[in-house]
C-alpha cells in the first residue's frame, strides 16, 4: 500500500489548516455560505437534508486496518456511529456537524486520508477493481497504476478548472470488476504480443441523465506514454467541453457531438504537437518500478492447496458452504482466498457500516488478511488474503457482527444510493425500495441466480441503474415518489445500458413489477444464461408484454 | 387536518446543521411544531425577517416551505421537507 512521503504529509497539514481558518472565519460571519460552499467542498464536506456529509477519498478503494479504524473513528466520535460506503469506493459520514469538521480532517490525516478532490470539477477518486493484486485473471496489479495516476491529477494545474468532474477507473484483470466503460476515461491494462504492458485508453462513458458508454480512443498505449496520452485526452475536453451548460459538460457529451473518429484525431494532433514535453511525462521503468514496490504481496506463508478440511466443514454446515460459494473468490496465491465482507444484510441499509463492524473488520484484516482490506463498488468490503484454513473462523467472527450474508451477487446484494432519505439531489428514497425487494426476493434468490439490482433515487445515477441488470430510478411525479424501471444492463466486460419497460410504477408496486421481470427472466433463460444474456436473447418485448399483461 | 396550504421558513443550522424551523424574534428552532407559520400571502415578509440580521446567520438557505396544521402538529406538504422534518425513513445501524 502506498505510504504517504513528507512532501504529503506537509501538503495535508498545510490544507487542513487553511480549512480550520475558513471555518473559523465562516462561524465568526467573516464568510457567508456563498463564499464558503466551494471551500468545504473542496474538503469534502457537502449539506445534506439533515446535516454536513463528509465524502472520504478511499484512493481505488484500498484501506489499511489503520484506516479502517481511523474512520470508525470519526463514526463514533463525530457521526451517529456509523459510515455508509459509496459506488465509487469512498465513504460518507451523514451526520456531521461543521464546527468538528477541522478535527476531523486532522484525525483523518493521521492516517493518510482526507476528503480533498471529492467534490467539483476536479478528477475524483480512481477506482480498481477490488480484488487488484490477488485476482487469479490478472494481468498486472492495477494499484500501481492508479497511484501513479492520482499523483499525476491530484491538483494538477492545468486541469483544477475542468468542465466538469471527471473519473477514471482502472481495470486489470480478463473480467471487468471496475465497470471502465460508464467513466470518463477507462484504463484497460494489456499485454501486447511482445510481452510489454500498455493500456486500451477508453473516454466519454458516463451515466446520470445522458447514458452513454465508452469508447476506445486508443488500443495500445504503452506504460511510458500513459500521462503524456491521458494528458493530450484531458487537454481536449479541457479545451472543446461545455462550460455553458452543465447538462452538457461532461466529456461523454463532448465525444457524443464531435465523433469518436474526431475526438480521436485531435487527440492525436494534440499528442503529435506535445513534443518534448512527452519526454517530461515519460514514465520510466525505474518510477513504475519504486512504486510496484510499495504494493508488493505481502509475505504470505507457505499454504497446502489442500482443500479436504474446508470441504469437510462444508459438507458439515451448509451454511458455511453457502457462504464459500457466495462469498468468496479465488486467489492468485495457492492456499488463500479472497472473501468478500456483505454489507447488505437482508432488510438493511445497503452499505451502511457501524464503527463496532469496521473495528471488527480491521481486527480481522490484521489478524488474517495482512492488515488489508477493499471497498467494492458494489458497496461492500474484501479481506483480500485469507488462508482457505482460516475461512471457517473467519465465517463464525463475521457471521457474529451480521457481517457474513451469504448473498454476494445475489439478488439481496443491491446497490442503492442515500436517496431521499439523506440526498439533497434525491427524488425519490432509494433505501426502503432497495430494502423491501430484498426480503421480499431473499427466499428464491438462489434459484434465480446471480442478479444486480440497482437502484438511483435520482437522474443522476449514483446508484448505477443503468447498468442493472434490473434498474431502478426514482424519480417524482406530482409530489408522489414514482419509479422507473429497466432491464438488460450490465457493467461487466460486455456493458450495456438497460432498456424501460414501460411507464414509471409507483412505490407500492415496485415489488411487484421486479417480481415479474424476474419471472420473466426464469422462464426465458436458457442453460447458465445470466439475466444480461437472455435480455440480448430475447430484447426488451417480452419483459414490457409481461408488465403489460399484468396491468 | 386542515386543507389550508400556509407558509414557513426552513434551513440547516450554521454550526452543526441541523434542520431548523424560524420560529420569529430572530429565533430557530428544532422542532417544526415552534416554527412561525404565516398565510401565503404573508410568505416573502415571513422570509425577509428570517434573512434579517447581521452575520453570522444561525441558519444556512433559509427558505419558504409549504405546510398544513393538523391539530398542533405542523405537516409539511412535500415528501421531501417531511423526511426532513421527520427522517430519515429507515433505521439505521449506528452504536
Amino acid at each position: 500500500m502506498y505510504h504517504y512521503d513528507e512532501y504529503d504529509r506537509r501538503f495535508l497539514e498545510e490544507r487542513v489548516a487553511q480549512y480550520r481558518d475558513q471555518v473559523r472565519r465562516r462561524l465568526a460571519g467573516q464568510l457567508s455560505e456563498d463564499e464558503f460552499r466551494s471551500l468545504r467542498l473542496m474538503n469534502g464536506l457537502y449539506l445534506q437534508l439533515h446535516a454536513y456529509m463528509l465524502r472520504i477519498s478511499i484512493p481505488y478503494g484500498t484501506l489499511s486496518s489503520a484506516k479502517l479504524r481511523g474512520l470508525a473513528e470519526v463514526a463514533r466520535r463525530w457521526d451517529k456511529g456509523y459510515g455508509h460506503f459509496t459506488t465509487r469506493q469512498n465513504i460518507q459520514f451523514n451526520w456531521i456537524h461543521l464546527e468538528d469538521t477541522p478535527d476531523i480532517l486532522v484525525h483523518l490525516a493521521t492516517v493518510e486520508l482526507h476528503g480533498i478532490q471529492t467534490s467539483g470539477n476536479s478528477f475524483r477518486n480512481i477506482t480498481t477493481d477490488p480484488f487488484a493484486g490477488v485476482a487469479a485473471d490478472e494481468i498486472d496489479d492495477p494499484r500501481p497504476y492508479c497511484e501513479i495516476v492520482r499523483q499525476w491529477s491530484a491538483l494538477h494545474p492545468e486541469f483544477s478548472f475542468l468542465p466538469r468532474k471527471f473519473k477514471i477507473a482502472i481495470n486489470a484483470a480478463s473480467e471487468d470488476r471496475a465497470a471502465v466503460k460508464i467513466h470518463d476515461l477507462g484504463l484497460n491494462l494489456r499485454r501486447n504480443a511482445a510481452g510489454e504492458i500498455g493500456f486500451e485508453v477508453l473516454v466519454g462513458g458516463g451515466l446520470g441523465r445522458t447514458p452513454i458508454l465508452a469508447q476506445t480512443v486508443r488500443d495500445f498505449v504503452p506504460r511510458r506514454e500513459l500521462l503524456a496520452y491521458i494528458t493530450a485526452c484531458l487537454r481536449v475536453y479541457n479545451q472543446y467541453g461545455r462550460r455553458d451548460n452543465l447538462f452538457k459538460s461532461r466529456i461523454k457529451i463532448l465525444v457524443q457531438s464531435l465523433g469518436i473518429e474526431k475526438y480521436r484525431a485531435e487527440v492525436e494532433d494534440e499528442y503529435a504537437a506535445m513534443g518534448a514535453e512527452r519526454d517530461a511525462l515519460a514514465l520510466p521503468d525505474a518510477a513504475v518500478a519504486a512504486m510496484q514496490a510499495q504494493f508488493a504481496p505481502p509475505a504470505y506463508r507457505e499454504a497446502a492447496n489442500d482443500d479436504a478440511e474446508l470441504r469437510r466443514a462444508q459438507a458439515a454446515e451448509p451454511e458455511f458452504a453457502r457462504w464459500i460459494e457466495r462469498n468468496t473468490r479465488p486467489h492468485k496465491q495457492a492456499g488463500h482466498a479472497i472473501v468478500i465482507v456483505s454489507l447488505k444484510p437482508l432488510g438493511r441499509p445497503t452499505g451502511d457500516c457501524s464503527a463496532s463492524q469496521m473495528e471488527t473488520v480491521a481486527e480481522l484484516a490484521d489478524t488474517l488478511s495482512f492488515g488489508e482490506v477493499r471497498v467494492t463498488h458494489d458497496q461492500n468490503l474484501v479481506l483480500p488474503h485469507v488462508r482457505k484454513s482460516a475461512l471457517y473462523d473467519l465465517w463464525l467472527r463475521l457471521g457474529a457482527a451480521d457481517l457474513a450474508t451469504p448473498n454476494i451477487g445475489l439478488a439481496s446484494d443491491i446497490i442503492a444510493c442515500p436517496g431521499l432519505d439523506y440526498c439533497s439531489l434525491a427524488t425519490a428514497r432509494s433505501i426502503p425500495v432497495a430494502q423491501a425487494l430484498s426480503r421480499h426476493l431473499a427466499e428464491r434468490e438462489v434459484a434465480i441466480g446471480p442478479l444486480q439490482i440497482k437502484i438511483s433515487g435520482c437522474i443522476n445515477a449514483c446508484g448505477h441503474h443503468h447498468v442493472g441488470h434490473i434498474g431502478i430510478l426514482g424519480l417524482e411525479k406530482n409530489g408522489a415518489e414514482s419509479y422507473q424501471i429497466t432491464v438488460g444492463g450490465s457493467d461487466s466486460a460486455r456493458a450495456a445500458l438497460g432498456g424501460i419497460v414501460g411507464p414509471a410504477v409507483a412505490a407500492d408496486e415496485v415489488t411487484a413489477t421486479v417480481d415479474r421481470l424476474v419471472d420473466t427472466y426464469l422462464r426465458l433463460r436458457r442453460d447458465g444464461e445470466r439475466f444480461p444474456d437472455t435480455y440480448r436473447r430475447v430484447g426488451l418485448a417480452p419483459f414490457k408484454e409481461a408488465l403489460y399483461v399484468a396491468r | 387536518m386542515t386543507d389550508r396550504v400556509l407558509k414557513l421558513v426552513t434551513g440547516n443550522r450554521l454550526h452543526d446543521g441541523t434542520v431548523v424551523y424560524f420560529a420569529g424574534s430572530g429565533a430557530w428552532t428544532p422542532q417544526i411544531d415552534d416554527a412561525r407559520l404565516v398565510e401565503d400571502k404573508d410568505g416573502a415578509a415571513l422570509l425577509a425577517e428570517a434573512q434579517a440580521g447581521s452575520p453570522p446567520h444561525p441558519a444556512v438557505g433559509p427558505a419558504l416551505i409549504e405546510a398544513v396544521r393538523d391539530g398542533r402538529r405542523i405537516v409539511p406538504l412535500m415528501l421531501r421537507e417531511r423526511i426532513r422534518a421527520f427522517g430519515p425513513t429507515v433505521a439505521y445501524r449506528g452504536d
